[in-house]
């Protein structure tokens, strides 16, 4: 599979409506995560990696290298994913929204990730509050897969701290897809 | 205690393969993997939606628990001290319960920055077999990692225009 806009592409495909267009290189849906950065997730992550860096294991290391305990950079993007159900929800809550407009704006009833490039900035550390916003930066014309035919789009997320400083940048492209009947 | 003795950027050089590492995948891989990205999407964790929806032949790894699948891969060579600044991997098939994994990877160059700071690219690959399925490569990754220089340099240290990732 091959990303939204390569080399020679443009970043809007064939039959993008203007008013998806329009939204290419805009930030949208600025949020800020609902609880604080903390150390179980951490352990979480780790187990499931069967990870074991004496940075996150080690408070002395931690101490020693990074002036106390960080998250692993690669859980930057696990801090903006709504939890899966909470008062007042409707519906299933999803993250990286801008992905599922574009499903819906294609009536494109299946998705998945092909490529991810993430940039580690500033450590992400216990007590911090993080907060991002998406742009939408590609979409390509029909393509046909092995799964389906659909489009790639490329959407970027950045992550902020509380202290607005930089902690990761996220690019992801996706393909939405319709399974051959 | 202190940190383990690091692998020291002037002994690394392009061409230098990293040890291999292999895992067995199980349901509860990738399940565990899922949650404790907060990746709630059913292909993770539900076989009927991944196979009837999806098409694909089981549930499947996600893309956040790759990504820290690959950064305990770097980090288990270049200890504690060793620091991801960049990756970007593009996933070409799904890694299933029933698969062997195998992440390989091989130093493609190596540089110092204005700033001081070491660097080792990375080209990695992530194969993976089982359950009657061939070997396949399902994701390819190219990894910028920070080294330190001398045992006391420190790259976590390195913040704001320090740190060029």
């Amino acid at each position: 599979m091959s990303p939204a806009a390569g080399a020679g592409e443009s970043a809007v495909g064939e039959g993008v409506p203007a008013a998806v267009a329009a939204l290419i290189g805009v930030s949208q849906y600025p949020e800020t995560a609902t609880f604080d950065v903390e150390y179980s997730y951490a352990y979480n992550t780790l187990a499931a990696t069967q990870n074991g860096n004496p940075l996150y294991w080690d408070e002395a290391v931690a101490d020693e290298l990074t002036g106390g305990r960080i998250l692993p950079p690669t859980t930057l993007s696990l801090w903006m994913r709504p939890h899966f159900w909470e008062p007042g929800a409707d519906g299933e809550q999803v993250a990286l929204k801008v992905h599922f407009d574009m499903k819906a704006t294609f009536d494109l009833p299946e998705a998945v990730m092909t490529d991810n490039t993430i940039t580690f900035l500033e450590p992400v550390r216990v007590g911090d509050r993080i907060s991002n916003s998406q742009i939408l930066r590609s979409v390509s014309g029909p393509k046909t897969t092995k799964l389906g035919a659909g489009r790639f789009w490329v959407i970027d997320v950045e992550f902020r701290n509380q202290r607005d400083e930089v902690v990761g940048v996220e690019s992801y492209t996706g393909f939405g897809y319709r399974r051959a009947s | 205690m202190s940190a383990p003795a690091p692998v020291l950027a002037g002994d690394v050089q392009a061409g230098l393969a990293l040890p291999e590492l292999a895992v067995e995948v199980t349901p509860t891989t990738v399940v565990l993997g899922a949650l404790a990205s907060r990746d709630w999407r059913p292909m993770h964790h539900d076989y009927k939606f991944a196979t009837e929806r999806n098409g694909v032949a089981d549930i499947f790894l996600n893309t956040p628990n790759q990504a820290a699948w690959f950064e305990r891969f770097v980090t288990d060579w270049t200890g504690p001290r060793g620091r991801v600044g960049r990756m970007t991997f593009r996933m070409r098939d799904s890694v299933f319960p029933g698969d062997r994994m195998v992440f390989a990877a091989t130093v493609t160059a190596t540089s110092t920055d204005d700033s001081g700071c070491a660097w080792a690219e990375l080209d990695i690959t992530l194969t993976a077999a089982g359950d009657g399925r061939a070997e396949r490569t399902c994701t390819t990754c190219t990894a910028r990692v920070a080294l330190p220089v001398d045992p006391d340099d420190n790259p976590w240290a390195r913040t704001g225009p320090a740190w060029r990732p």
